[in-house]
């Protein structure tokens, strides 16, 4: 009983996260938001929309709208025939794909690692960041997936 | 809520339509038993239900209704009024329902007691006219009915599973007749019982005895006695959850997506093994698929079901004999599409009843039946269903459409003159139009045909309209069958792919530079000539902004596809690149992210796996309409008016339009206040007592000169700006009409001239705002007087309040220039918010007609204030007497000034101001 108690505490204590790595900066998402990581093929491009918007693609009979990262961070574009990778998550029902440059492992860190955004981060970044966690040598910052897709929304709404 | 109350609420809900349609058959026809025992039968049929799961206040309501009909059936006269009397107990019925659904369960509390004891003295009467014996035979009758069909039901039994329900119909009907002897949860008990022992003794569908009892109440008695036939092929349906069918739709959907992606695969691999299997799968899924759309297939008539009994209604509040006819009720389309058409056809109704049919007396001295007709039809045509609406009244009058789309401003008379009475008509599907005289509380309410014609759109369909004069109108919808899955046209432009769906597209046109289509330009508009018509042309790259280069390059190279398309009126081609094929698509919603974007109804997967976006054919439309003069004009005005409003705090711009006149420096006036541009021949300018003047829309316009110095032109023709307000109008000769420019409009330096309110920086430039108000008495003296204006007036907020924009705009200048900062609101209910807002203001002019608080109001409300009770108000009135002027005081009004003496509204609030400071110091 003890064990498992202590296991169970354990878990409570630790988030898995799913590394990506987004314009050299590594990225964090949090293992349970996480559906599946592909490479984006075929994007379909959808004009007049905002300009993160990649396309929608079709993942396993799925239309999945795919989100460039790099754009939503105002980061430069990539190199033409540099590698993506995606990452997909579901919103509300939705499928939605994040366009990155690469996934890293997955790790487990304790939330006590976990720091706030330091106050002279990036607006258009502290806007997505969850918190920052120290890393050996590096620092990871956690995406916060629902604050990426409210903030994503909600400009678009006062349009 | 529990499945039992869920499945009462949506049985009772529907036996009540049922009971609506019968009871105005029954009115037409009192003497037809077979009626009356069926509305009896369910209104029995709920009363029953209401006691089993305790809704007392339901079931004291159709226990009343269904006394007063056991009258009627039992020999009673029907009377117009009993039957209103039962139809509106049955709104109430459906009130209560649908309170009792919204509250999971709960009855309503209230009472019914006015309807009850209406219903209850109505029967009484009905007891004292009705004899004893007819009374007793019925119940003679009634027994000897009973005892024979219990026979019969026995023997038969066995055979007929269907019978259960019958029986059980038949004992409840049996019991309802003595039920005066036995207390009602007794009888209620004992048709439960019944119900259940019978369900029990019928094997083959134990499952749904509930459900079919109602269902064969739908059924005439007649069938119900005779057609057991009927009863046990209604046995066999049972209730599926509308959720499971949809399920069952997405999953479907899936599968022909898959099958489509495996038929172009192996469409690839010549020889493959896979073809013969793959082509099973192909025809098996195509058939899954139309079994699978049947299941949400319903008759139309289901949509119909409320409109003999608003038919009726319409029928006795207008006054009007009408009967409603209609045919083929039995079509079948999706029920999806079902929902969406039934308040659009409801509302064609109710038109055709107020506008379409005409009184009695006037259809008598048409020679046509005093009795008008109303024609609903519904029929298959290809994968559409079309709907019509006719009606045998007056038709359209071509004459008023034509009045009231000239005082829109929808169209010109020229451009009037050139269309046909067709192209007319369809000037009622614009927005805001209608041609009622009268706002009746049946239509006219500012719901128009253009509501219809949205609702039509925005499932794929059309709507077209034929009217005859005197011989009635008829309004067609073609819609498709299903929303799930469309046929679309699948093509090319800027190197991506779009589905376009087949029901917008009329035509495809293949242009090269040397074939007969050709591509041609007006100025820089891009027409196509197409059978002796211009059809407008637009790029569908440039529409969505992609593509290599730009779209105008595109256009220039003159070879390419043109996708004609329809929707609604409005014909137009769209430019591509490429044309593949047609393909059957399913459509699936766009994710929320993208939904913002007008140009797509949605996207779907091709058989190849792509995602392609699927064009919105009514955004592309409404794109193309903005280009359309005409909208352009109106949305100009439109935003030159709001545009005025928002520049009265100095901050926002105002569309100023900019011409020469006499000097060369430029001039310019709101262009809020112009009501048009006109140009006219010199020739047409006539000469008479002293002054120019020109015939323009049937009556005599003034013209007056910007200078005197002006030369008149000898030939050619003269630009004028036109003002118009209340039937009167002004034509100001100008020498050129320079620009329209959206500019601040802040006049830095006054102007001592007649006729310059002073000077502004409008595009960079100096120019000279001209003063109207020197100009309109020109033309009419009453118009209003000019006085020099005071600079020099100290910078005081002044609070605008008139209804007209006419004299919003007219004024705002005038105040402004004469140093006020002012703030104009369209009516007190807006001053009133700006005030609470804690807006300061050091004045208030107020008109004083104006709708709903009037000026009089106004002020009384502000003195009654503590906050305001000091605020200086002016009066501005049309209407100057000693009267007025009296009325205006003692609602606490400072000053009354006629609405046209503005040196009188200038002194008066100088006045006013001058008073203040001398008080202050």
């Amino acid at each position: 009983m003890r064990h498992n108690d202590n296991l169970a505490a354990g878990i409570d204590d630790t988030i898995q996260y799913v590394t990506v790595i987004i314009g050299g900066q590594l990225f964090g998402l949090p293992i349970s938001q996480v559906h599946d990581v592909f490479v984006p093929e075929s994007v379909t491009r959808v004009p007049l929309a905002a300009p993160e918007v990649a396309g929608v693609l079709n993942l396993r009979g799925r239309i999945v709208t795919a989100i460039d990262m790099r754009k939503r961070l105002h980061l430069p574009a990539r190199d033409a025939n540099a590698q993506v990778m995606a990452v997909g998550i579901e919103h509300k029902g939705e499928s939605y794909g994040l366009v990155i440059d690469q996934v890293g492992e997955v790790l487990r860190l304790s939330n006590d690692s976990m720091e706030p955004n330091p106050s002279n981060l990036d607006k258009r970044w502290a806007e997505i960041s969850g918190g920052v966690h120290r890393l050996d040598g590096k620092l990871m910052i956690i995406l916060d997936v629902t604050r990426l897709f409210g903030a994503m929304f909600e400009p678009m709404a006062a349009a | 809520m529990d499945d039992l109350l869920s499945e009462f609420l949506t049985e009772t809900n529907e036996s009540l339509d049922v009971v609506d349609v019968e009871l105005v058959k029954f009115e037409q026809e009192p003497n037809n038993a077979k009626i009356l025992d069926n509305v009896f039968r369910l209104v029995h049929t709920i009363k029953g239900t209401c006691g089993f799961l305790g809704l007392p206040r339901l079931e004291a309501l159709a226990h009343a209704g269904e006394t007063l009909m056991g009258k009627f059936r039992d020999g009673a006269k029907v009377t117009p009024d009993a039957v209103s009397l039962i139809l509106s107990s049955i709104d109430r019925i459906k009130e209560i329902l649908a309170e009792l659904e919204a509250a999971n369960g709960t009855e309503p509390a209230g009472s019914d007691h006015d309807l009850i004891s209406e219903l209850e003295r109505m029967a009484l009467e009905a007891d004292t006219r009705g004899s004893a014996a007819a009374d007793d035979t019925a119940e003679a009758e009634d027994d000897g009915l009973a005892r024979g069909e219990l026979v019969e039901q026995v023997l038969e039994r066995p055979l007929r599973p269907g019978e259960v329900s019958l029986d059980e119909l038949e004992r409840a009907f049996r019991e309802a007749e003595v039920e005066v002897e036995l207390p009602v949860s007794a009888v209620l008990s004992e048709i439960e019982a019944d119900a259940e022992m019978e369900a029990e003794a019928a094997p083959p569908a134990p499952l749904a005895p509930r459900g079919r009892k109602r269902e064969e109440d739908a059924a005439p008695r007649e069938t119900a006695d005779k057609g057991e036939k009927k009863a046990s092929v209604s046995s066999q349906s049972i209730r599926v959850a509308v959720e499971t069918l949809e399920h069952l739709m997405t999953m479907v959907s899936e599968l022909v997506l898959t099958r489509n992606q495996l038929l172009e695969i192996s469409r690839r691999h010549e020889d493959s093994e896979f073809k013969v299997p793959l082509q099973r799968l192909s025809n098996v899924t195509a058939e899954l698929q139309e079994g699978v759309m049947k299941t949400r297939m319903q008759p139309i008539g289901n949509a119909w079901q409320k409109l003999p009994r608003i038919v009726r209604d319409l029928s006795q509040e207008l006054d009007k004999p009408i009967e409603l006819e209609m045919i083929g009720a039995e079509t079948e389309l999706d029920r999806q599409v079902l929902e969406l058409i039934k308040d659009p056809l409801t509302h064609m109704i109710r038109n055709s009843a107020d506008h379409g049919l005409e009184m009695p007396s006037d259809r008598r001295a048409a020679g046509k039946s005093e009795k008008g007709t109303i024609t609903l039809s519904a029929y298959h045509e290809g994968g559409h269903i079309i709907i019509e609406v006719k009606d045998d009244g007056r038709g359209i009058d071509v004459d008023r459409v034509k009045a009231k789309v000239l005082e829109r401003g929808l169209a010109t008379e020229a451009e009037l003159d050139k269309m046909t009475d067709q192209q007319i008509h369809k000037f009622i599907f614009h927005a805001g139009f209608s041609t009622a005289q009268n706002i009746t509380s049946v239509s006219g309410r500012g719901v128009g045909m253009d509501v219809v014609r949205n609702n039509v759109e925005l499932i794929g369909g059309t709507i077209d309209l034929r009217s005859v004069p005197g011989r009635g109108s008829s309004f067609i919808i073609k819609i498709p069958l299903t929303l799930a899955i469309v046929s679309a046209l699948i093509v090319e432009a800027g190197g991506d792919r779009f589905a376009i769906p087949q029901l917008s597209v009329v035509e495809l046109v293949r242009v090269q530079s040397n074939s007969e289509h050709r591509i041609e330009r007006i100025k820089d508009t891009p027409v196509l000539r197409l059978r002796n018509k211009l059809l407008p042309l637009v790029h569908m790259s440039q529409l969505l902004g992609v593509g290599p280069n730009d779209g105008d390059q595109e256009i220039e190279s003159d070879t390419g596809f043109i996708v004609v398309m329809q929707v609604g009126s409005q014909t137009f081609g769209v430019v591509v690149d490429g044309v593949f094929h047609t393909e059957e698509i399913v459509v699936k919603p766009m994710s929320s992210m993208l939904r913002n974007l007008t140009m797509f109804s949605g996207n779907t997967i091709l058989g190849d796996g792509a995602v392609i976006m699927i064009i919105d054919p009514n955004g592309v439309a409404s794109a193309m309409a903005s280009h359309a003069s005409s909208v352009v004009a109106e949305n100009e005005r439109k935003e030159a008016e709001d545009a005025m409003a928002s520049a009265l705090d100095g901050q926002a711009t105002v569309s100023m339009l900019l011409f020469r006149a006499g000097s060369p420096e430029p001039k310019a006036v709101p262009l809020s206040l112009v009501t048009r541009l006109e140009e006219f021949e010199v020739s047409k300018i006539e000469h008479s007592n002293g002054r120019d003047l020109v015939q323009y829309r049937g009556s005599l316009m003034p013209l007056v000169y910007i200078e005197a110095s002006q030369t008149r032109r000898s030939e050619g023709t003269q630009p004028m700006l036109v003002f118009s307000d209340a039937g009167r109008s002004m034509g100001l000769i100008v020498d050129e009409i320079v620009d329209i420019v959206e500019d601040r409009m802040n006049i830095e330096v006054g102007s001592d001239r007649a006729g310059i309110l002073g000077s502004a920086v409008i595009k960079d430039k100096a120019t000279e705002i001209i003063d109207l108000g020197y100009y309109l008495p020109q033309a009419f003296e009453d118009w209003f007087m000019r006085k020099e204006m005071d600079i020099a007036a100290l910078t005081k907020k002044v609070l605008l309040v008139d209804d007209s924009a006419f004299f919003r705009n007219m004024l705002t200048p005038v105040l402004k220039a004469a140093g006020y900062d002012v703030t104009a609101v369209n009516g007190a209910r807006q001053a009133f918010e700006l005030l609470e807002n804690g807006d300061t203001f050091q004045a208030i002019v107020s008109d004083i007609e104006m709708p709903e608080i009037n000026g009089f109001e106004f002020c009384e409300a502000l003195r009654r204030d503590p906050r305001f009770r000091k605020m200086p108000v002016l009066a501005l009135s049309a209407v100057v007497s000693p009267a007025s002027i009296e009325r205006g005081r003692q609602a606490g009004f400072d000053d009354y000034v006629a609405k046209f003496d503005r040196p009188g509204l200038i002194a008066s609030l100088k006045d006013l101001f001058a008073g203040e400071m001398g008080i202050a110091a």
